[in-house]
């Protein structure tokens, strides 16, 4: 179903893209109008962005080396019917015959997935729905979010910024990462979805659950996370900024009207959320990075949202990105993770029987 | 506060054992039952003038579609999320037998009066809650072991109705189209669905809500619960296959006037109903914090299984 909205889309941009280079010197009310779709909008006038929202892609969020911004129809092709290819695989009946996978796991090359089931057969198809199209922009396949810096990766930390890293690094190196819950991602802990799912910026989690609600009001709009029901609240007007020292998860939201495009800058963001996660672009936030969001509404199933992340203390120029929201045919499930929390607890229980066992075959060989 | 307080809402006794559907309550000469009360109605029937539909319909917000608009921040104010019945105040939640009588249980003793039980009157309609004797004997069983089953301890969602009066804010997000609530405490969330979802497809803590507008009242009927969640800290429950139909009524700019009916024939002999006013924070600044609780419940919860407990064996 989704395959087929996106195909809707990506023909509906395309559209609007050959219309909006003929209608170029036009101003954008008619274009608007030549093109048959007219901004929904709300009583004050403002476009009206509620509703449920996917941005589940396959497009990563760094480009893969070699690869250019744009990808050709040929690519395009080849990658989705290689998802489609690997989807089929997975759904096929398993042998009963076969025997136990070898110690690691069967792993499959897609990293996110192995991440997740082990290689074991954690997780199948049947509970994935990481996106298995490519991320359509502008009516332009992406071969990564990230369109700057221009190589579509992590712009390089500044001096202060390696250092913070090392520091983090030789900090965790105390400890193994069974040791204790908060040695456990976030995600894991229930704390927040996967990778930067919650926002800002709000990415693709590549695994399930890329779902937003939008409901808007003069006054305040709301954006709900359905993974872990992580709910932002983007006030309107002159930013009052929180205290420095006063750093909440998802950071300090303000929202502003830029025309018909909706800008949110956040600030405060909490030191161990993870930003950009589920990529080898993940970083945590200083007490200086800012992200600004600009969501603009572009057609009845697509919004733009573009993200840029400005932080000079820990790095030495912006991030930027662009990714598709799609919207989302269907109801949100209430992603209810720490009342059911069993893993959390039986990964460190089996971390602390492990332990038990190996003090008990010491034992043994000292005997 | 220079914002003058409506003067509407003084003239309104609002008596959660008043068993008078609301409209009659909010129209009506307040019911008189003792004589505090009839004294505090005489204060409230001096300023009585009478009130045309056109001059309430004046006093609250609307929205394009002429709904009342309950955009904000709200609270309930009182003690209802330690015990929706009415009692009295008491040393602790948790408590063990002592000498002379009980006195707080060793897990709360180090919290004093800090843990101690401030007395409320109620929100029940009608004073207590209609149980049948197997749940009213559950109920004495989660109050005995509240401190191993109350799922506030482990910041579980919250659940409805309970969520509108744990002693947090909530914020109602509320187009022409889309309603949302969202509440303070474990930043639990519901979207309440303005066009009929069916069937809830899965069971939820916070369950499914479908609200349709009465009037100036917005009807939220809300099933497909899980039935886990508690009422308050008291150990009141619903049980498995509650539906709740929750009434908000707002009584001027500021103030609302909520209500939820609870029906369950497992558990209770009749429907029955709570009943209280909820307050806009009108601070400019007011906004909502966050209380993510699931890190701070960690060491409770799997202290136990650290490399290095920090608290002895741990339980």
């Amino acid at each position: 179903m989704s395959r087929d909205r996106s195909r809707k889309s990506l023909g509906a941009l395309g559209a609007l893209v050959i219309l909006a280079c003929i209608l170029a010197v036009l101003p954008t009310p008619s274009a608007a109008q030549s093109s048959g779709w007219v901004m929904p909008r709300l009583p004050d006038g403002t476009p009206d962005l509620q509703g449920n929202w996917s941005n589940a892609t396959m497009t990563p969020i760094v480009r893969p080396p070699g690869v250019a911004e744009i990808l050709t129809s040929e690519q395009v092709s080849a990658l989705e019917q290689g998802r489609q290819d690997f989807i089929t695989s997975d759904y096929e009946d398993s042998d009963p015959e076969r025997g136990a996978p070898p110690v690691g796991g069967e792993l499959t090359g897609d990293p996110i997935f192995d991440a997740a089931t082990g290689g074991t057969g954690g997780y199948n198809q049947f509970f994935v729905d990481a996106g298995d199209n490519i991320a359509i922009y502008d009516g332009e396949p992406r071969s990564s979010l990230i369109v700057y810096p221009e190589d579509g990766r992590r712009a390089a930390f500044t001096p202060e910024g390696e250092r913070r890293v090392a520091e983090r690094v030789a900090f965790n190196r105390q400890f193994n990462q069974y040791d204790n819950p908060e040695n456990r991602p976030l995600a894991e802990r229930c704390m927040m979805s996967f990778g930067s799912n919650g926002g800002p910026p709000m990415l693709p989690n590549y695994f399930y659950n890329n779902n937003y609600t939008i409901v808007q009001t003069p006054d305040a709009i709301m954006i709900m996370t359905e993974m872990v029901h992580d709910v932002r609240v983007i006030r309107m007007g002159e930013p009052r900024p929180l205290p420095e020292h006063m750093r909440p998860w998802l950071g300090d939201s303000w929202g502003r009207w830029d025309g018909d495009t909706l800008v949110i800058e956040t600030t405060n963001i909490h030191p161990q959320q993870v930003l950009m996660g589920m990529s080898n672009a993940s970083f945590y936030p200083s007490e200086d990075t800012r992200v600004i969001e600009r969501l603009t509404r572009v057609s009845d199933d697509q919004m733009n949202y573009e993200f840029t992340i400005d932080d000079p203390t820990i790095f030495a120029d912006q991030i930027r990105g662009e990714v598709p929201f799609n919207r989302l045919d269907g109801l949100l499930y209430e992603y209810a993770c720490h009342e059911a929390n069993y893993a959390l607890e039986n990964v460190l229980r089996g971390a602390r029987s492990q332990e038990e066992r190996e003090r008990n075959e010491n034992q043994q060989d000292r005997r | 506060m220079s914002r003058r307080w409506p003067t509407t809402d003084r003239r309104r006794t609002l008596d959660a054992f008043d068993p008078r559907p609301l409209e009659q309550r909010l129209t009506n000469t307040p019911r008189l039952r003792s004589t505090t009360r009839t004294a505090l109605t005489g204060v409230a029937l001096l300023v009585l003038a009478p009130l045309t539909a056109a001059a309430q319909a004046g006093e609250i917000p609307r929205t394009a579609a002429g709904h009342p608009d309950m955009n904000g921040i709200w609270q309930a104010l009182g003690n209802a999320h330690w015990d929706i019945e009415p009692h009295t105040a008491r040393p602790a939640l948790a408590m063990q037998p002592g000498p002379v009588v009980p006195v707080p249980a060793t897990e709360v003793l180090a919290l004093g009066a800090v843990g101690s039980v401030p007395s409320g009157y109620g929100v029940v309609v009608g004073g207590s809650i209609p149980y049948l004797p197997d749940a009213a004997a559950t109920r004495d069983e989660n109050r005995e072991q509240w401190l191993e089953r109350d799922p506030e301890i482990k910041c579980y969602l919250p659940g409805v109705p309970r969520a509108t009066y744990m002693p947090f804010p909530f914020q109602i997000f509320h187009s022409d189209a889309h309603v949302a609530i969202t509440y303070e405490y474990a930043s639990a969330f519901r979207e309440i669905y303005l066009e009929d979802p069916g069937e809830p497809q899965v069971d939820s803590w916070m369950g499914q809500s479908y609200g349709q507008w009465d009037g100036d009242t917005f009807v939220v009927r809300v099933d497909g619960m899980l039935g886990d969640a508690w009422l308050d800290r008291a150990g009141n429950f619903t049980g498995y296959g509650t539906t709740v139909t929750e009434r908000y009524t707002m009584i001027g700019p500021d103030h609302l006037v909520y209500e939820a009916e609870i029906e369950n024939p497992e558990t209770f002999s009749e429907p029955w109903t709570i009943r209280m006013p909820l307050y806009r924070n009108i601070d400019p600044n007011a906004r909502l914090g966050q209380f993510k609780c699931v890190e701070f419940v960690e060491e409770l919860m799997y202290g136990h299984l650290r490399k290095n407990p920090i608290r002895g064996t741990g339980s």
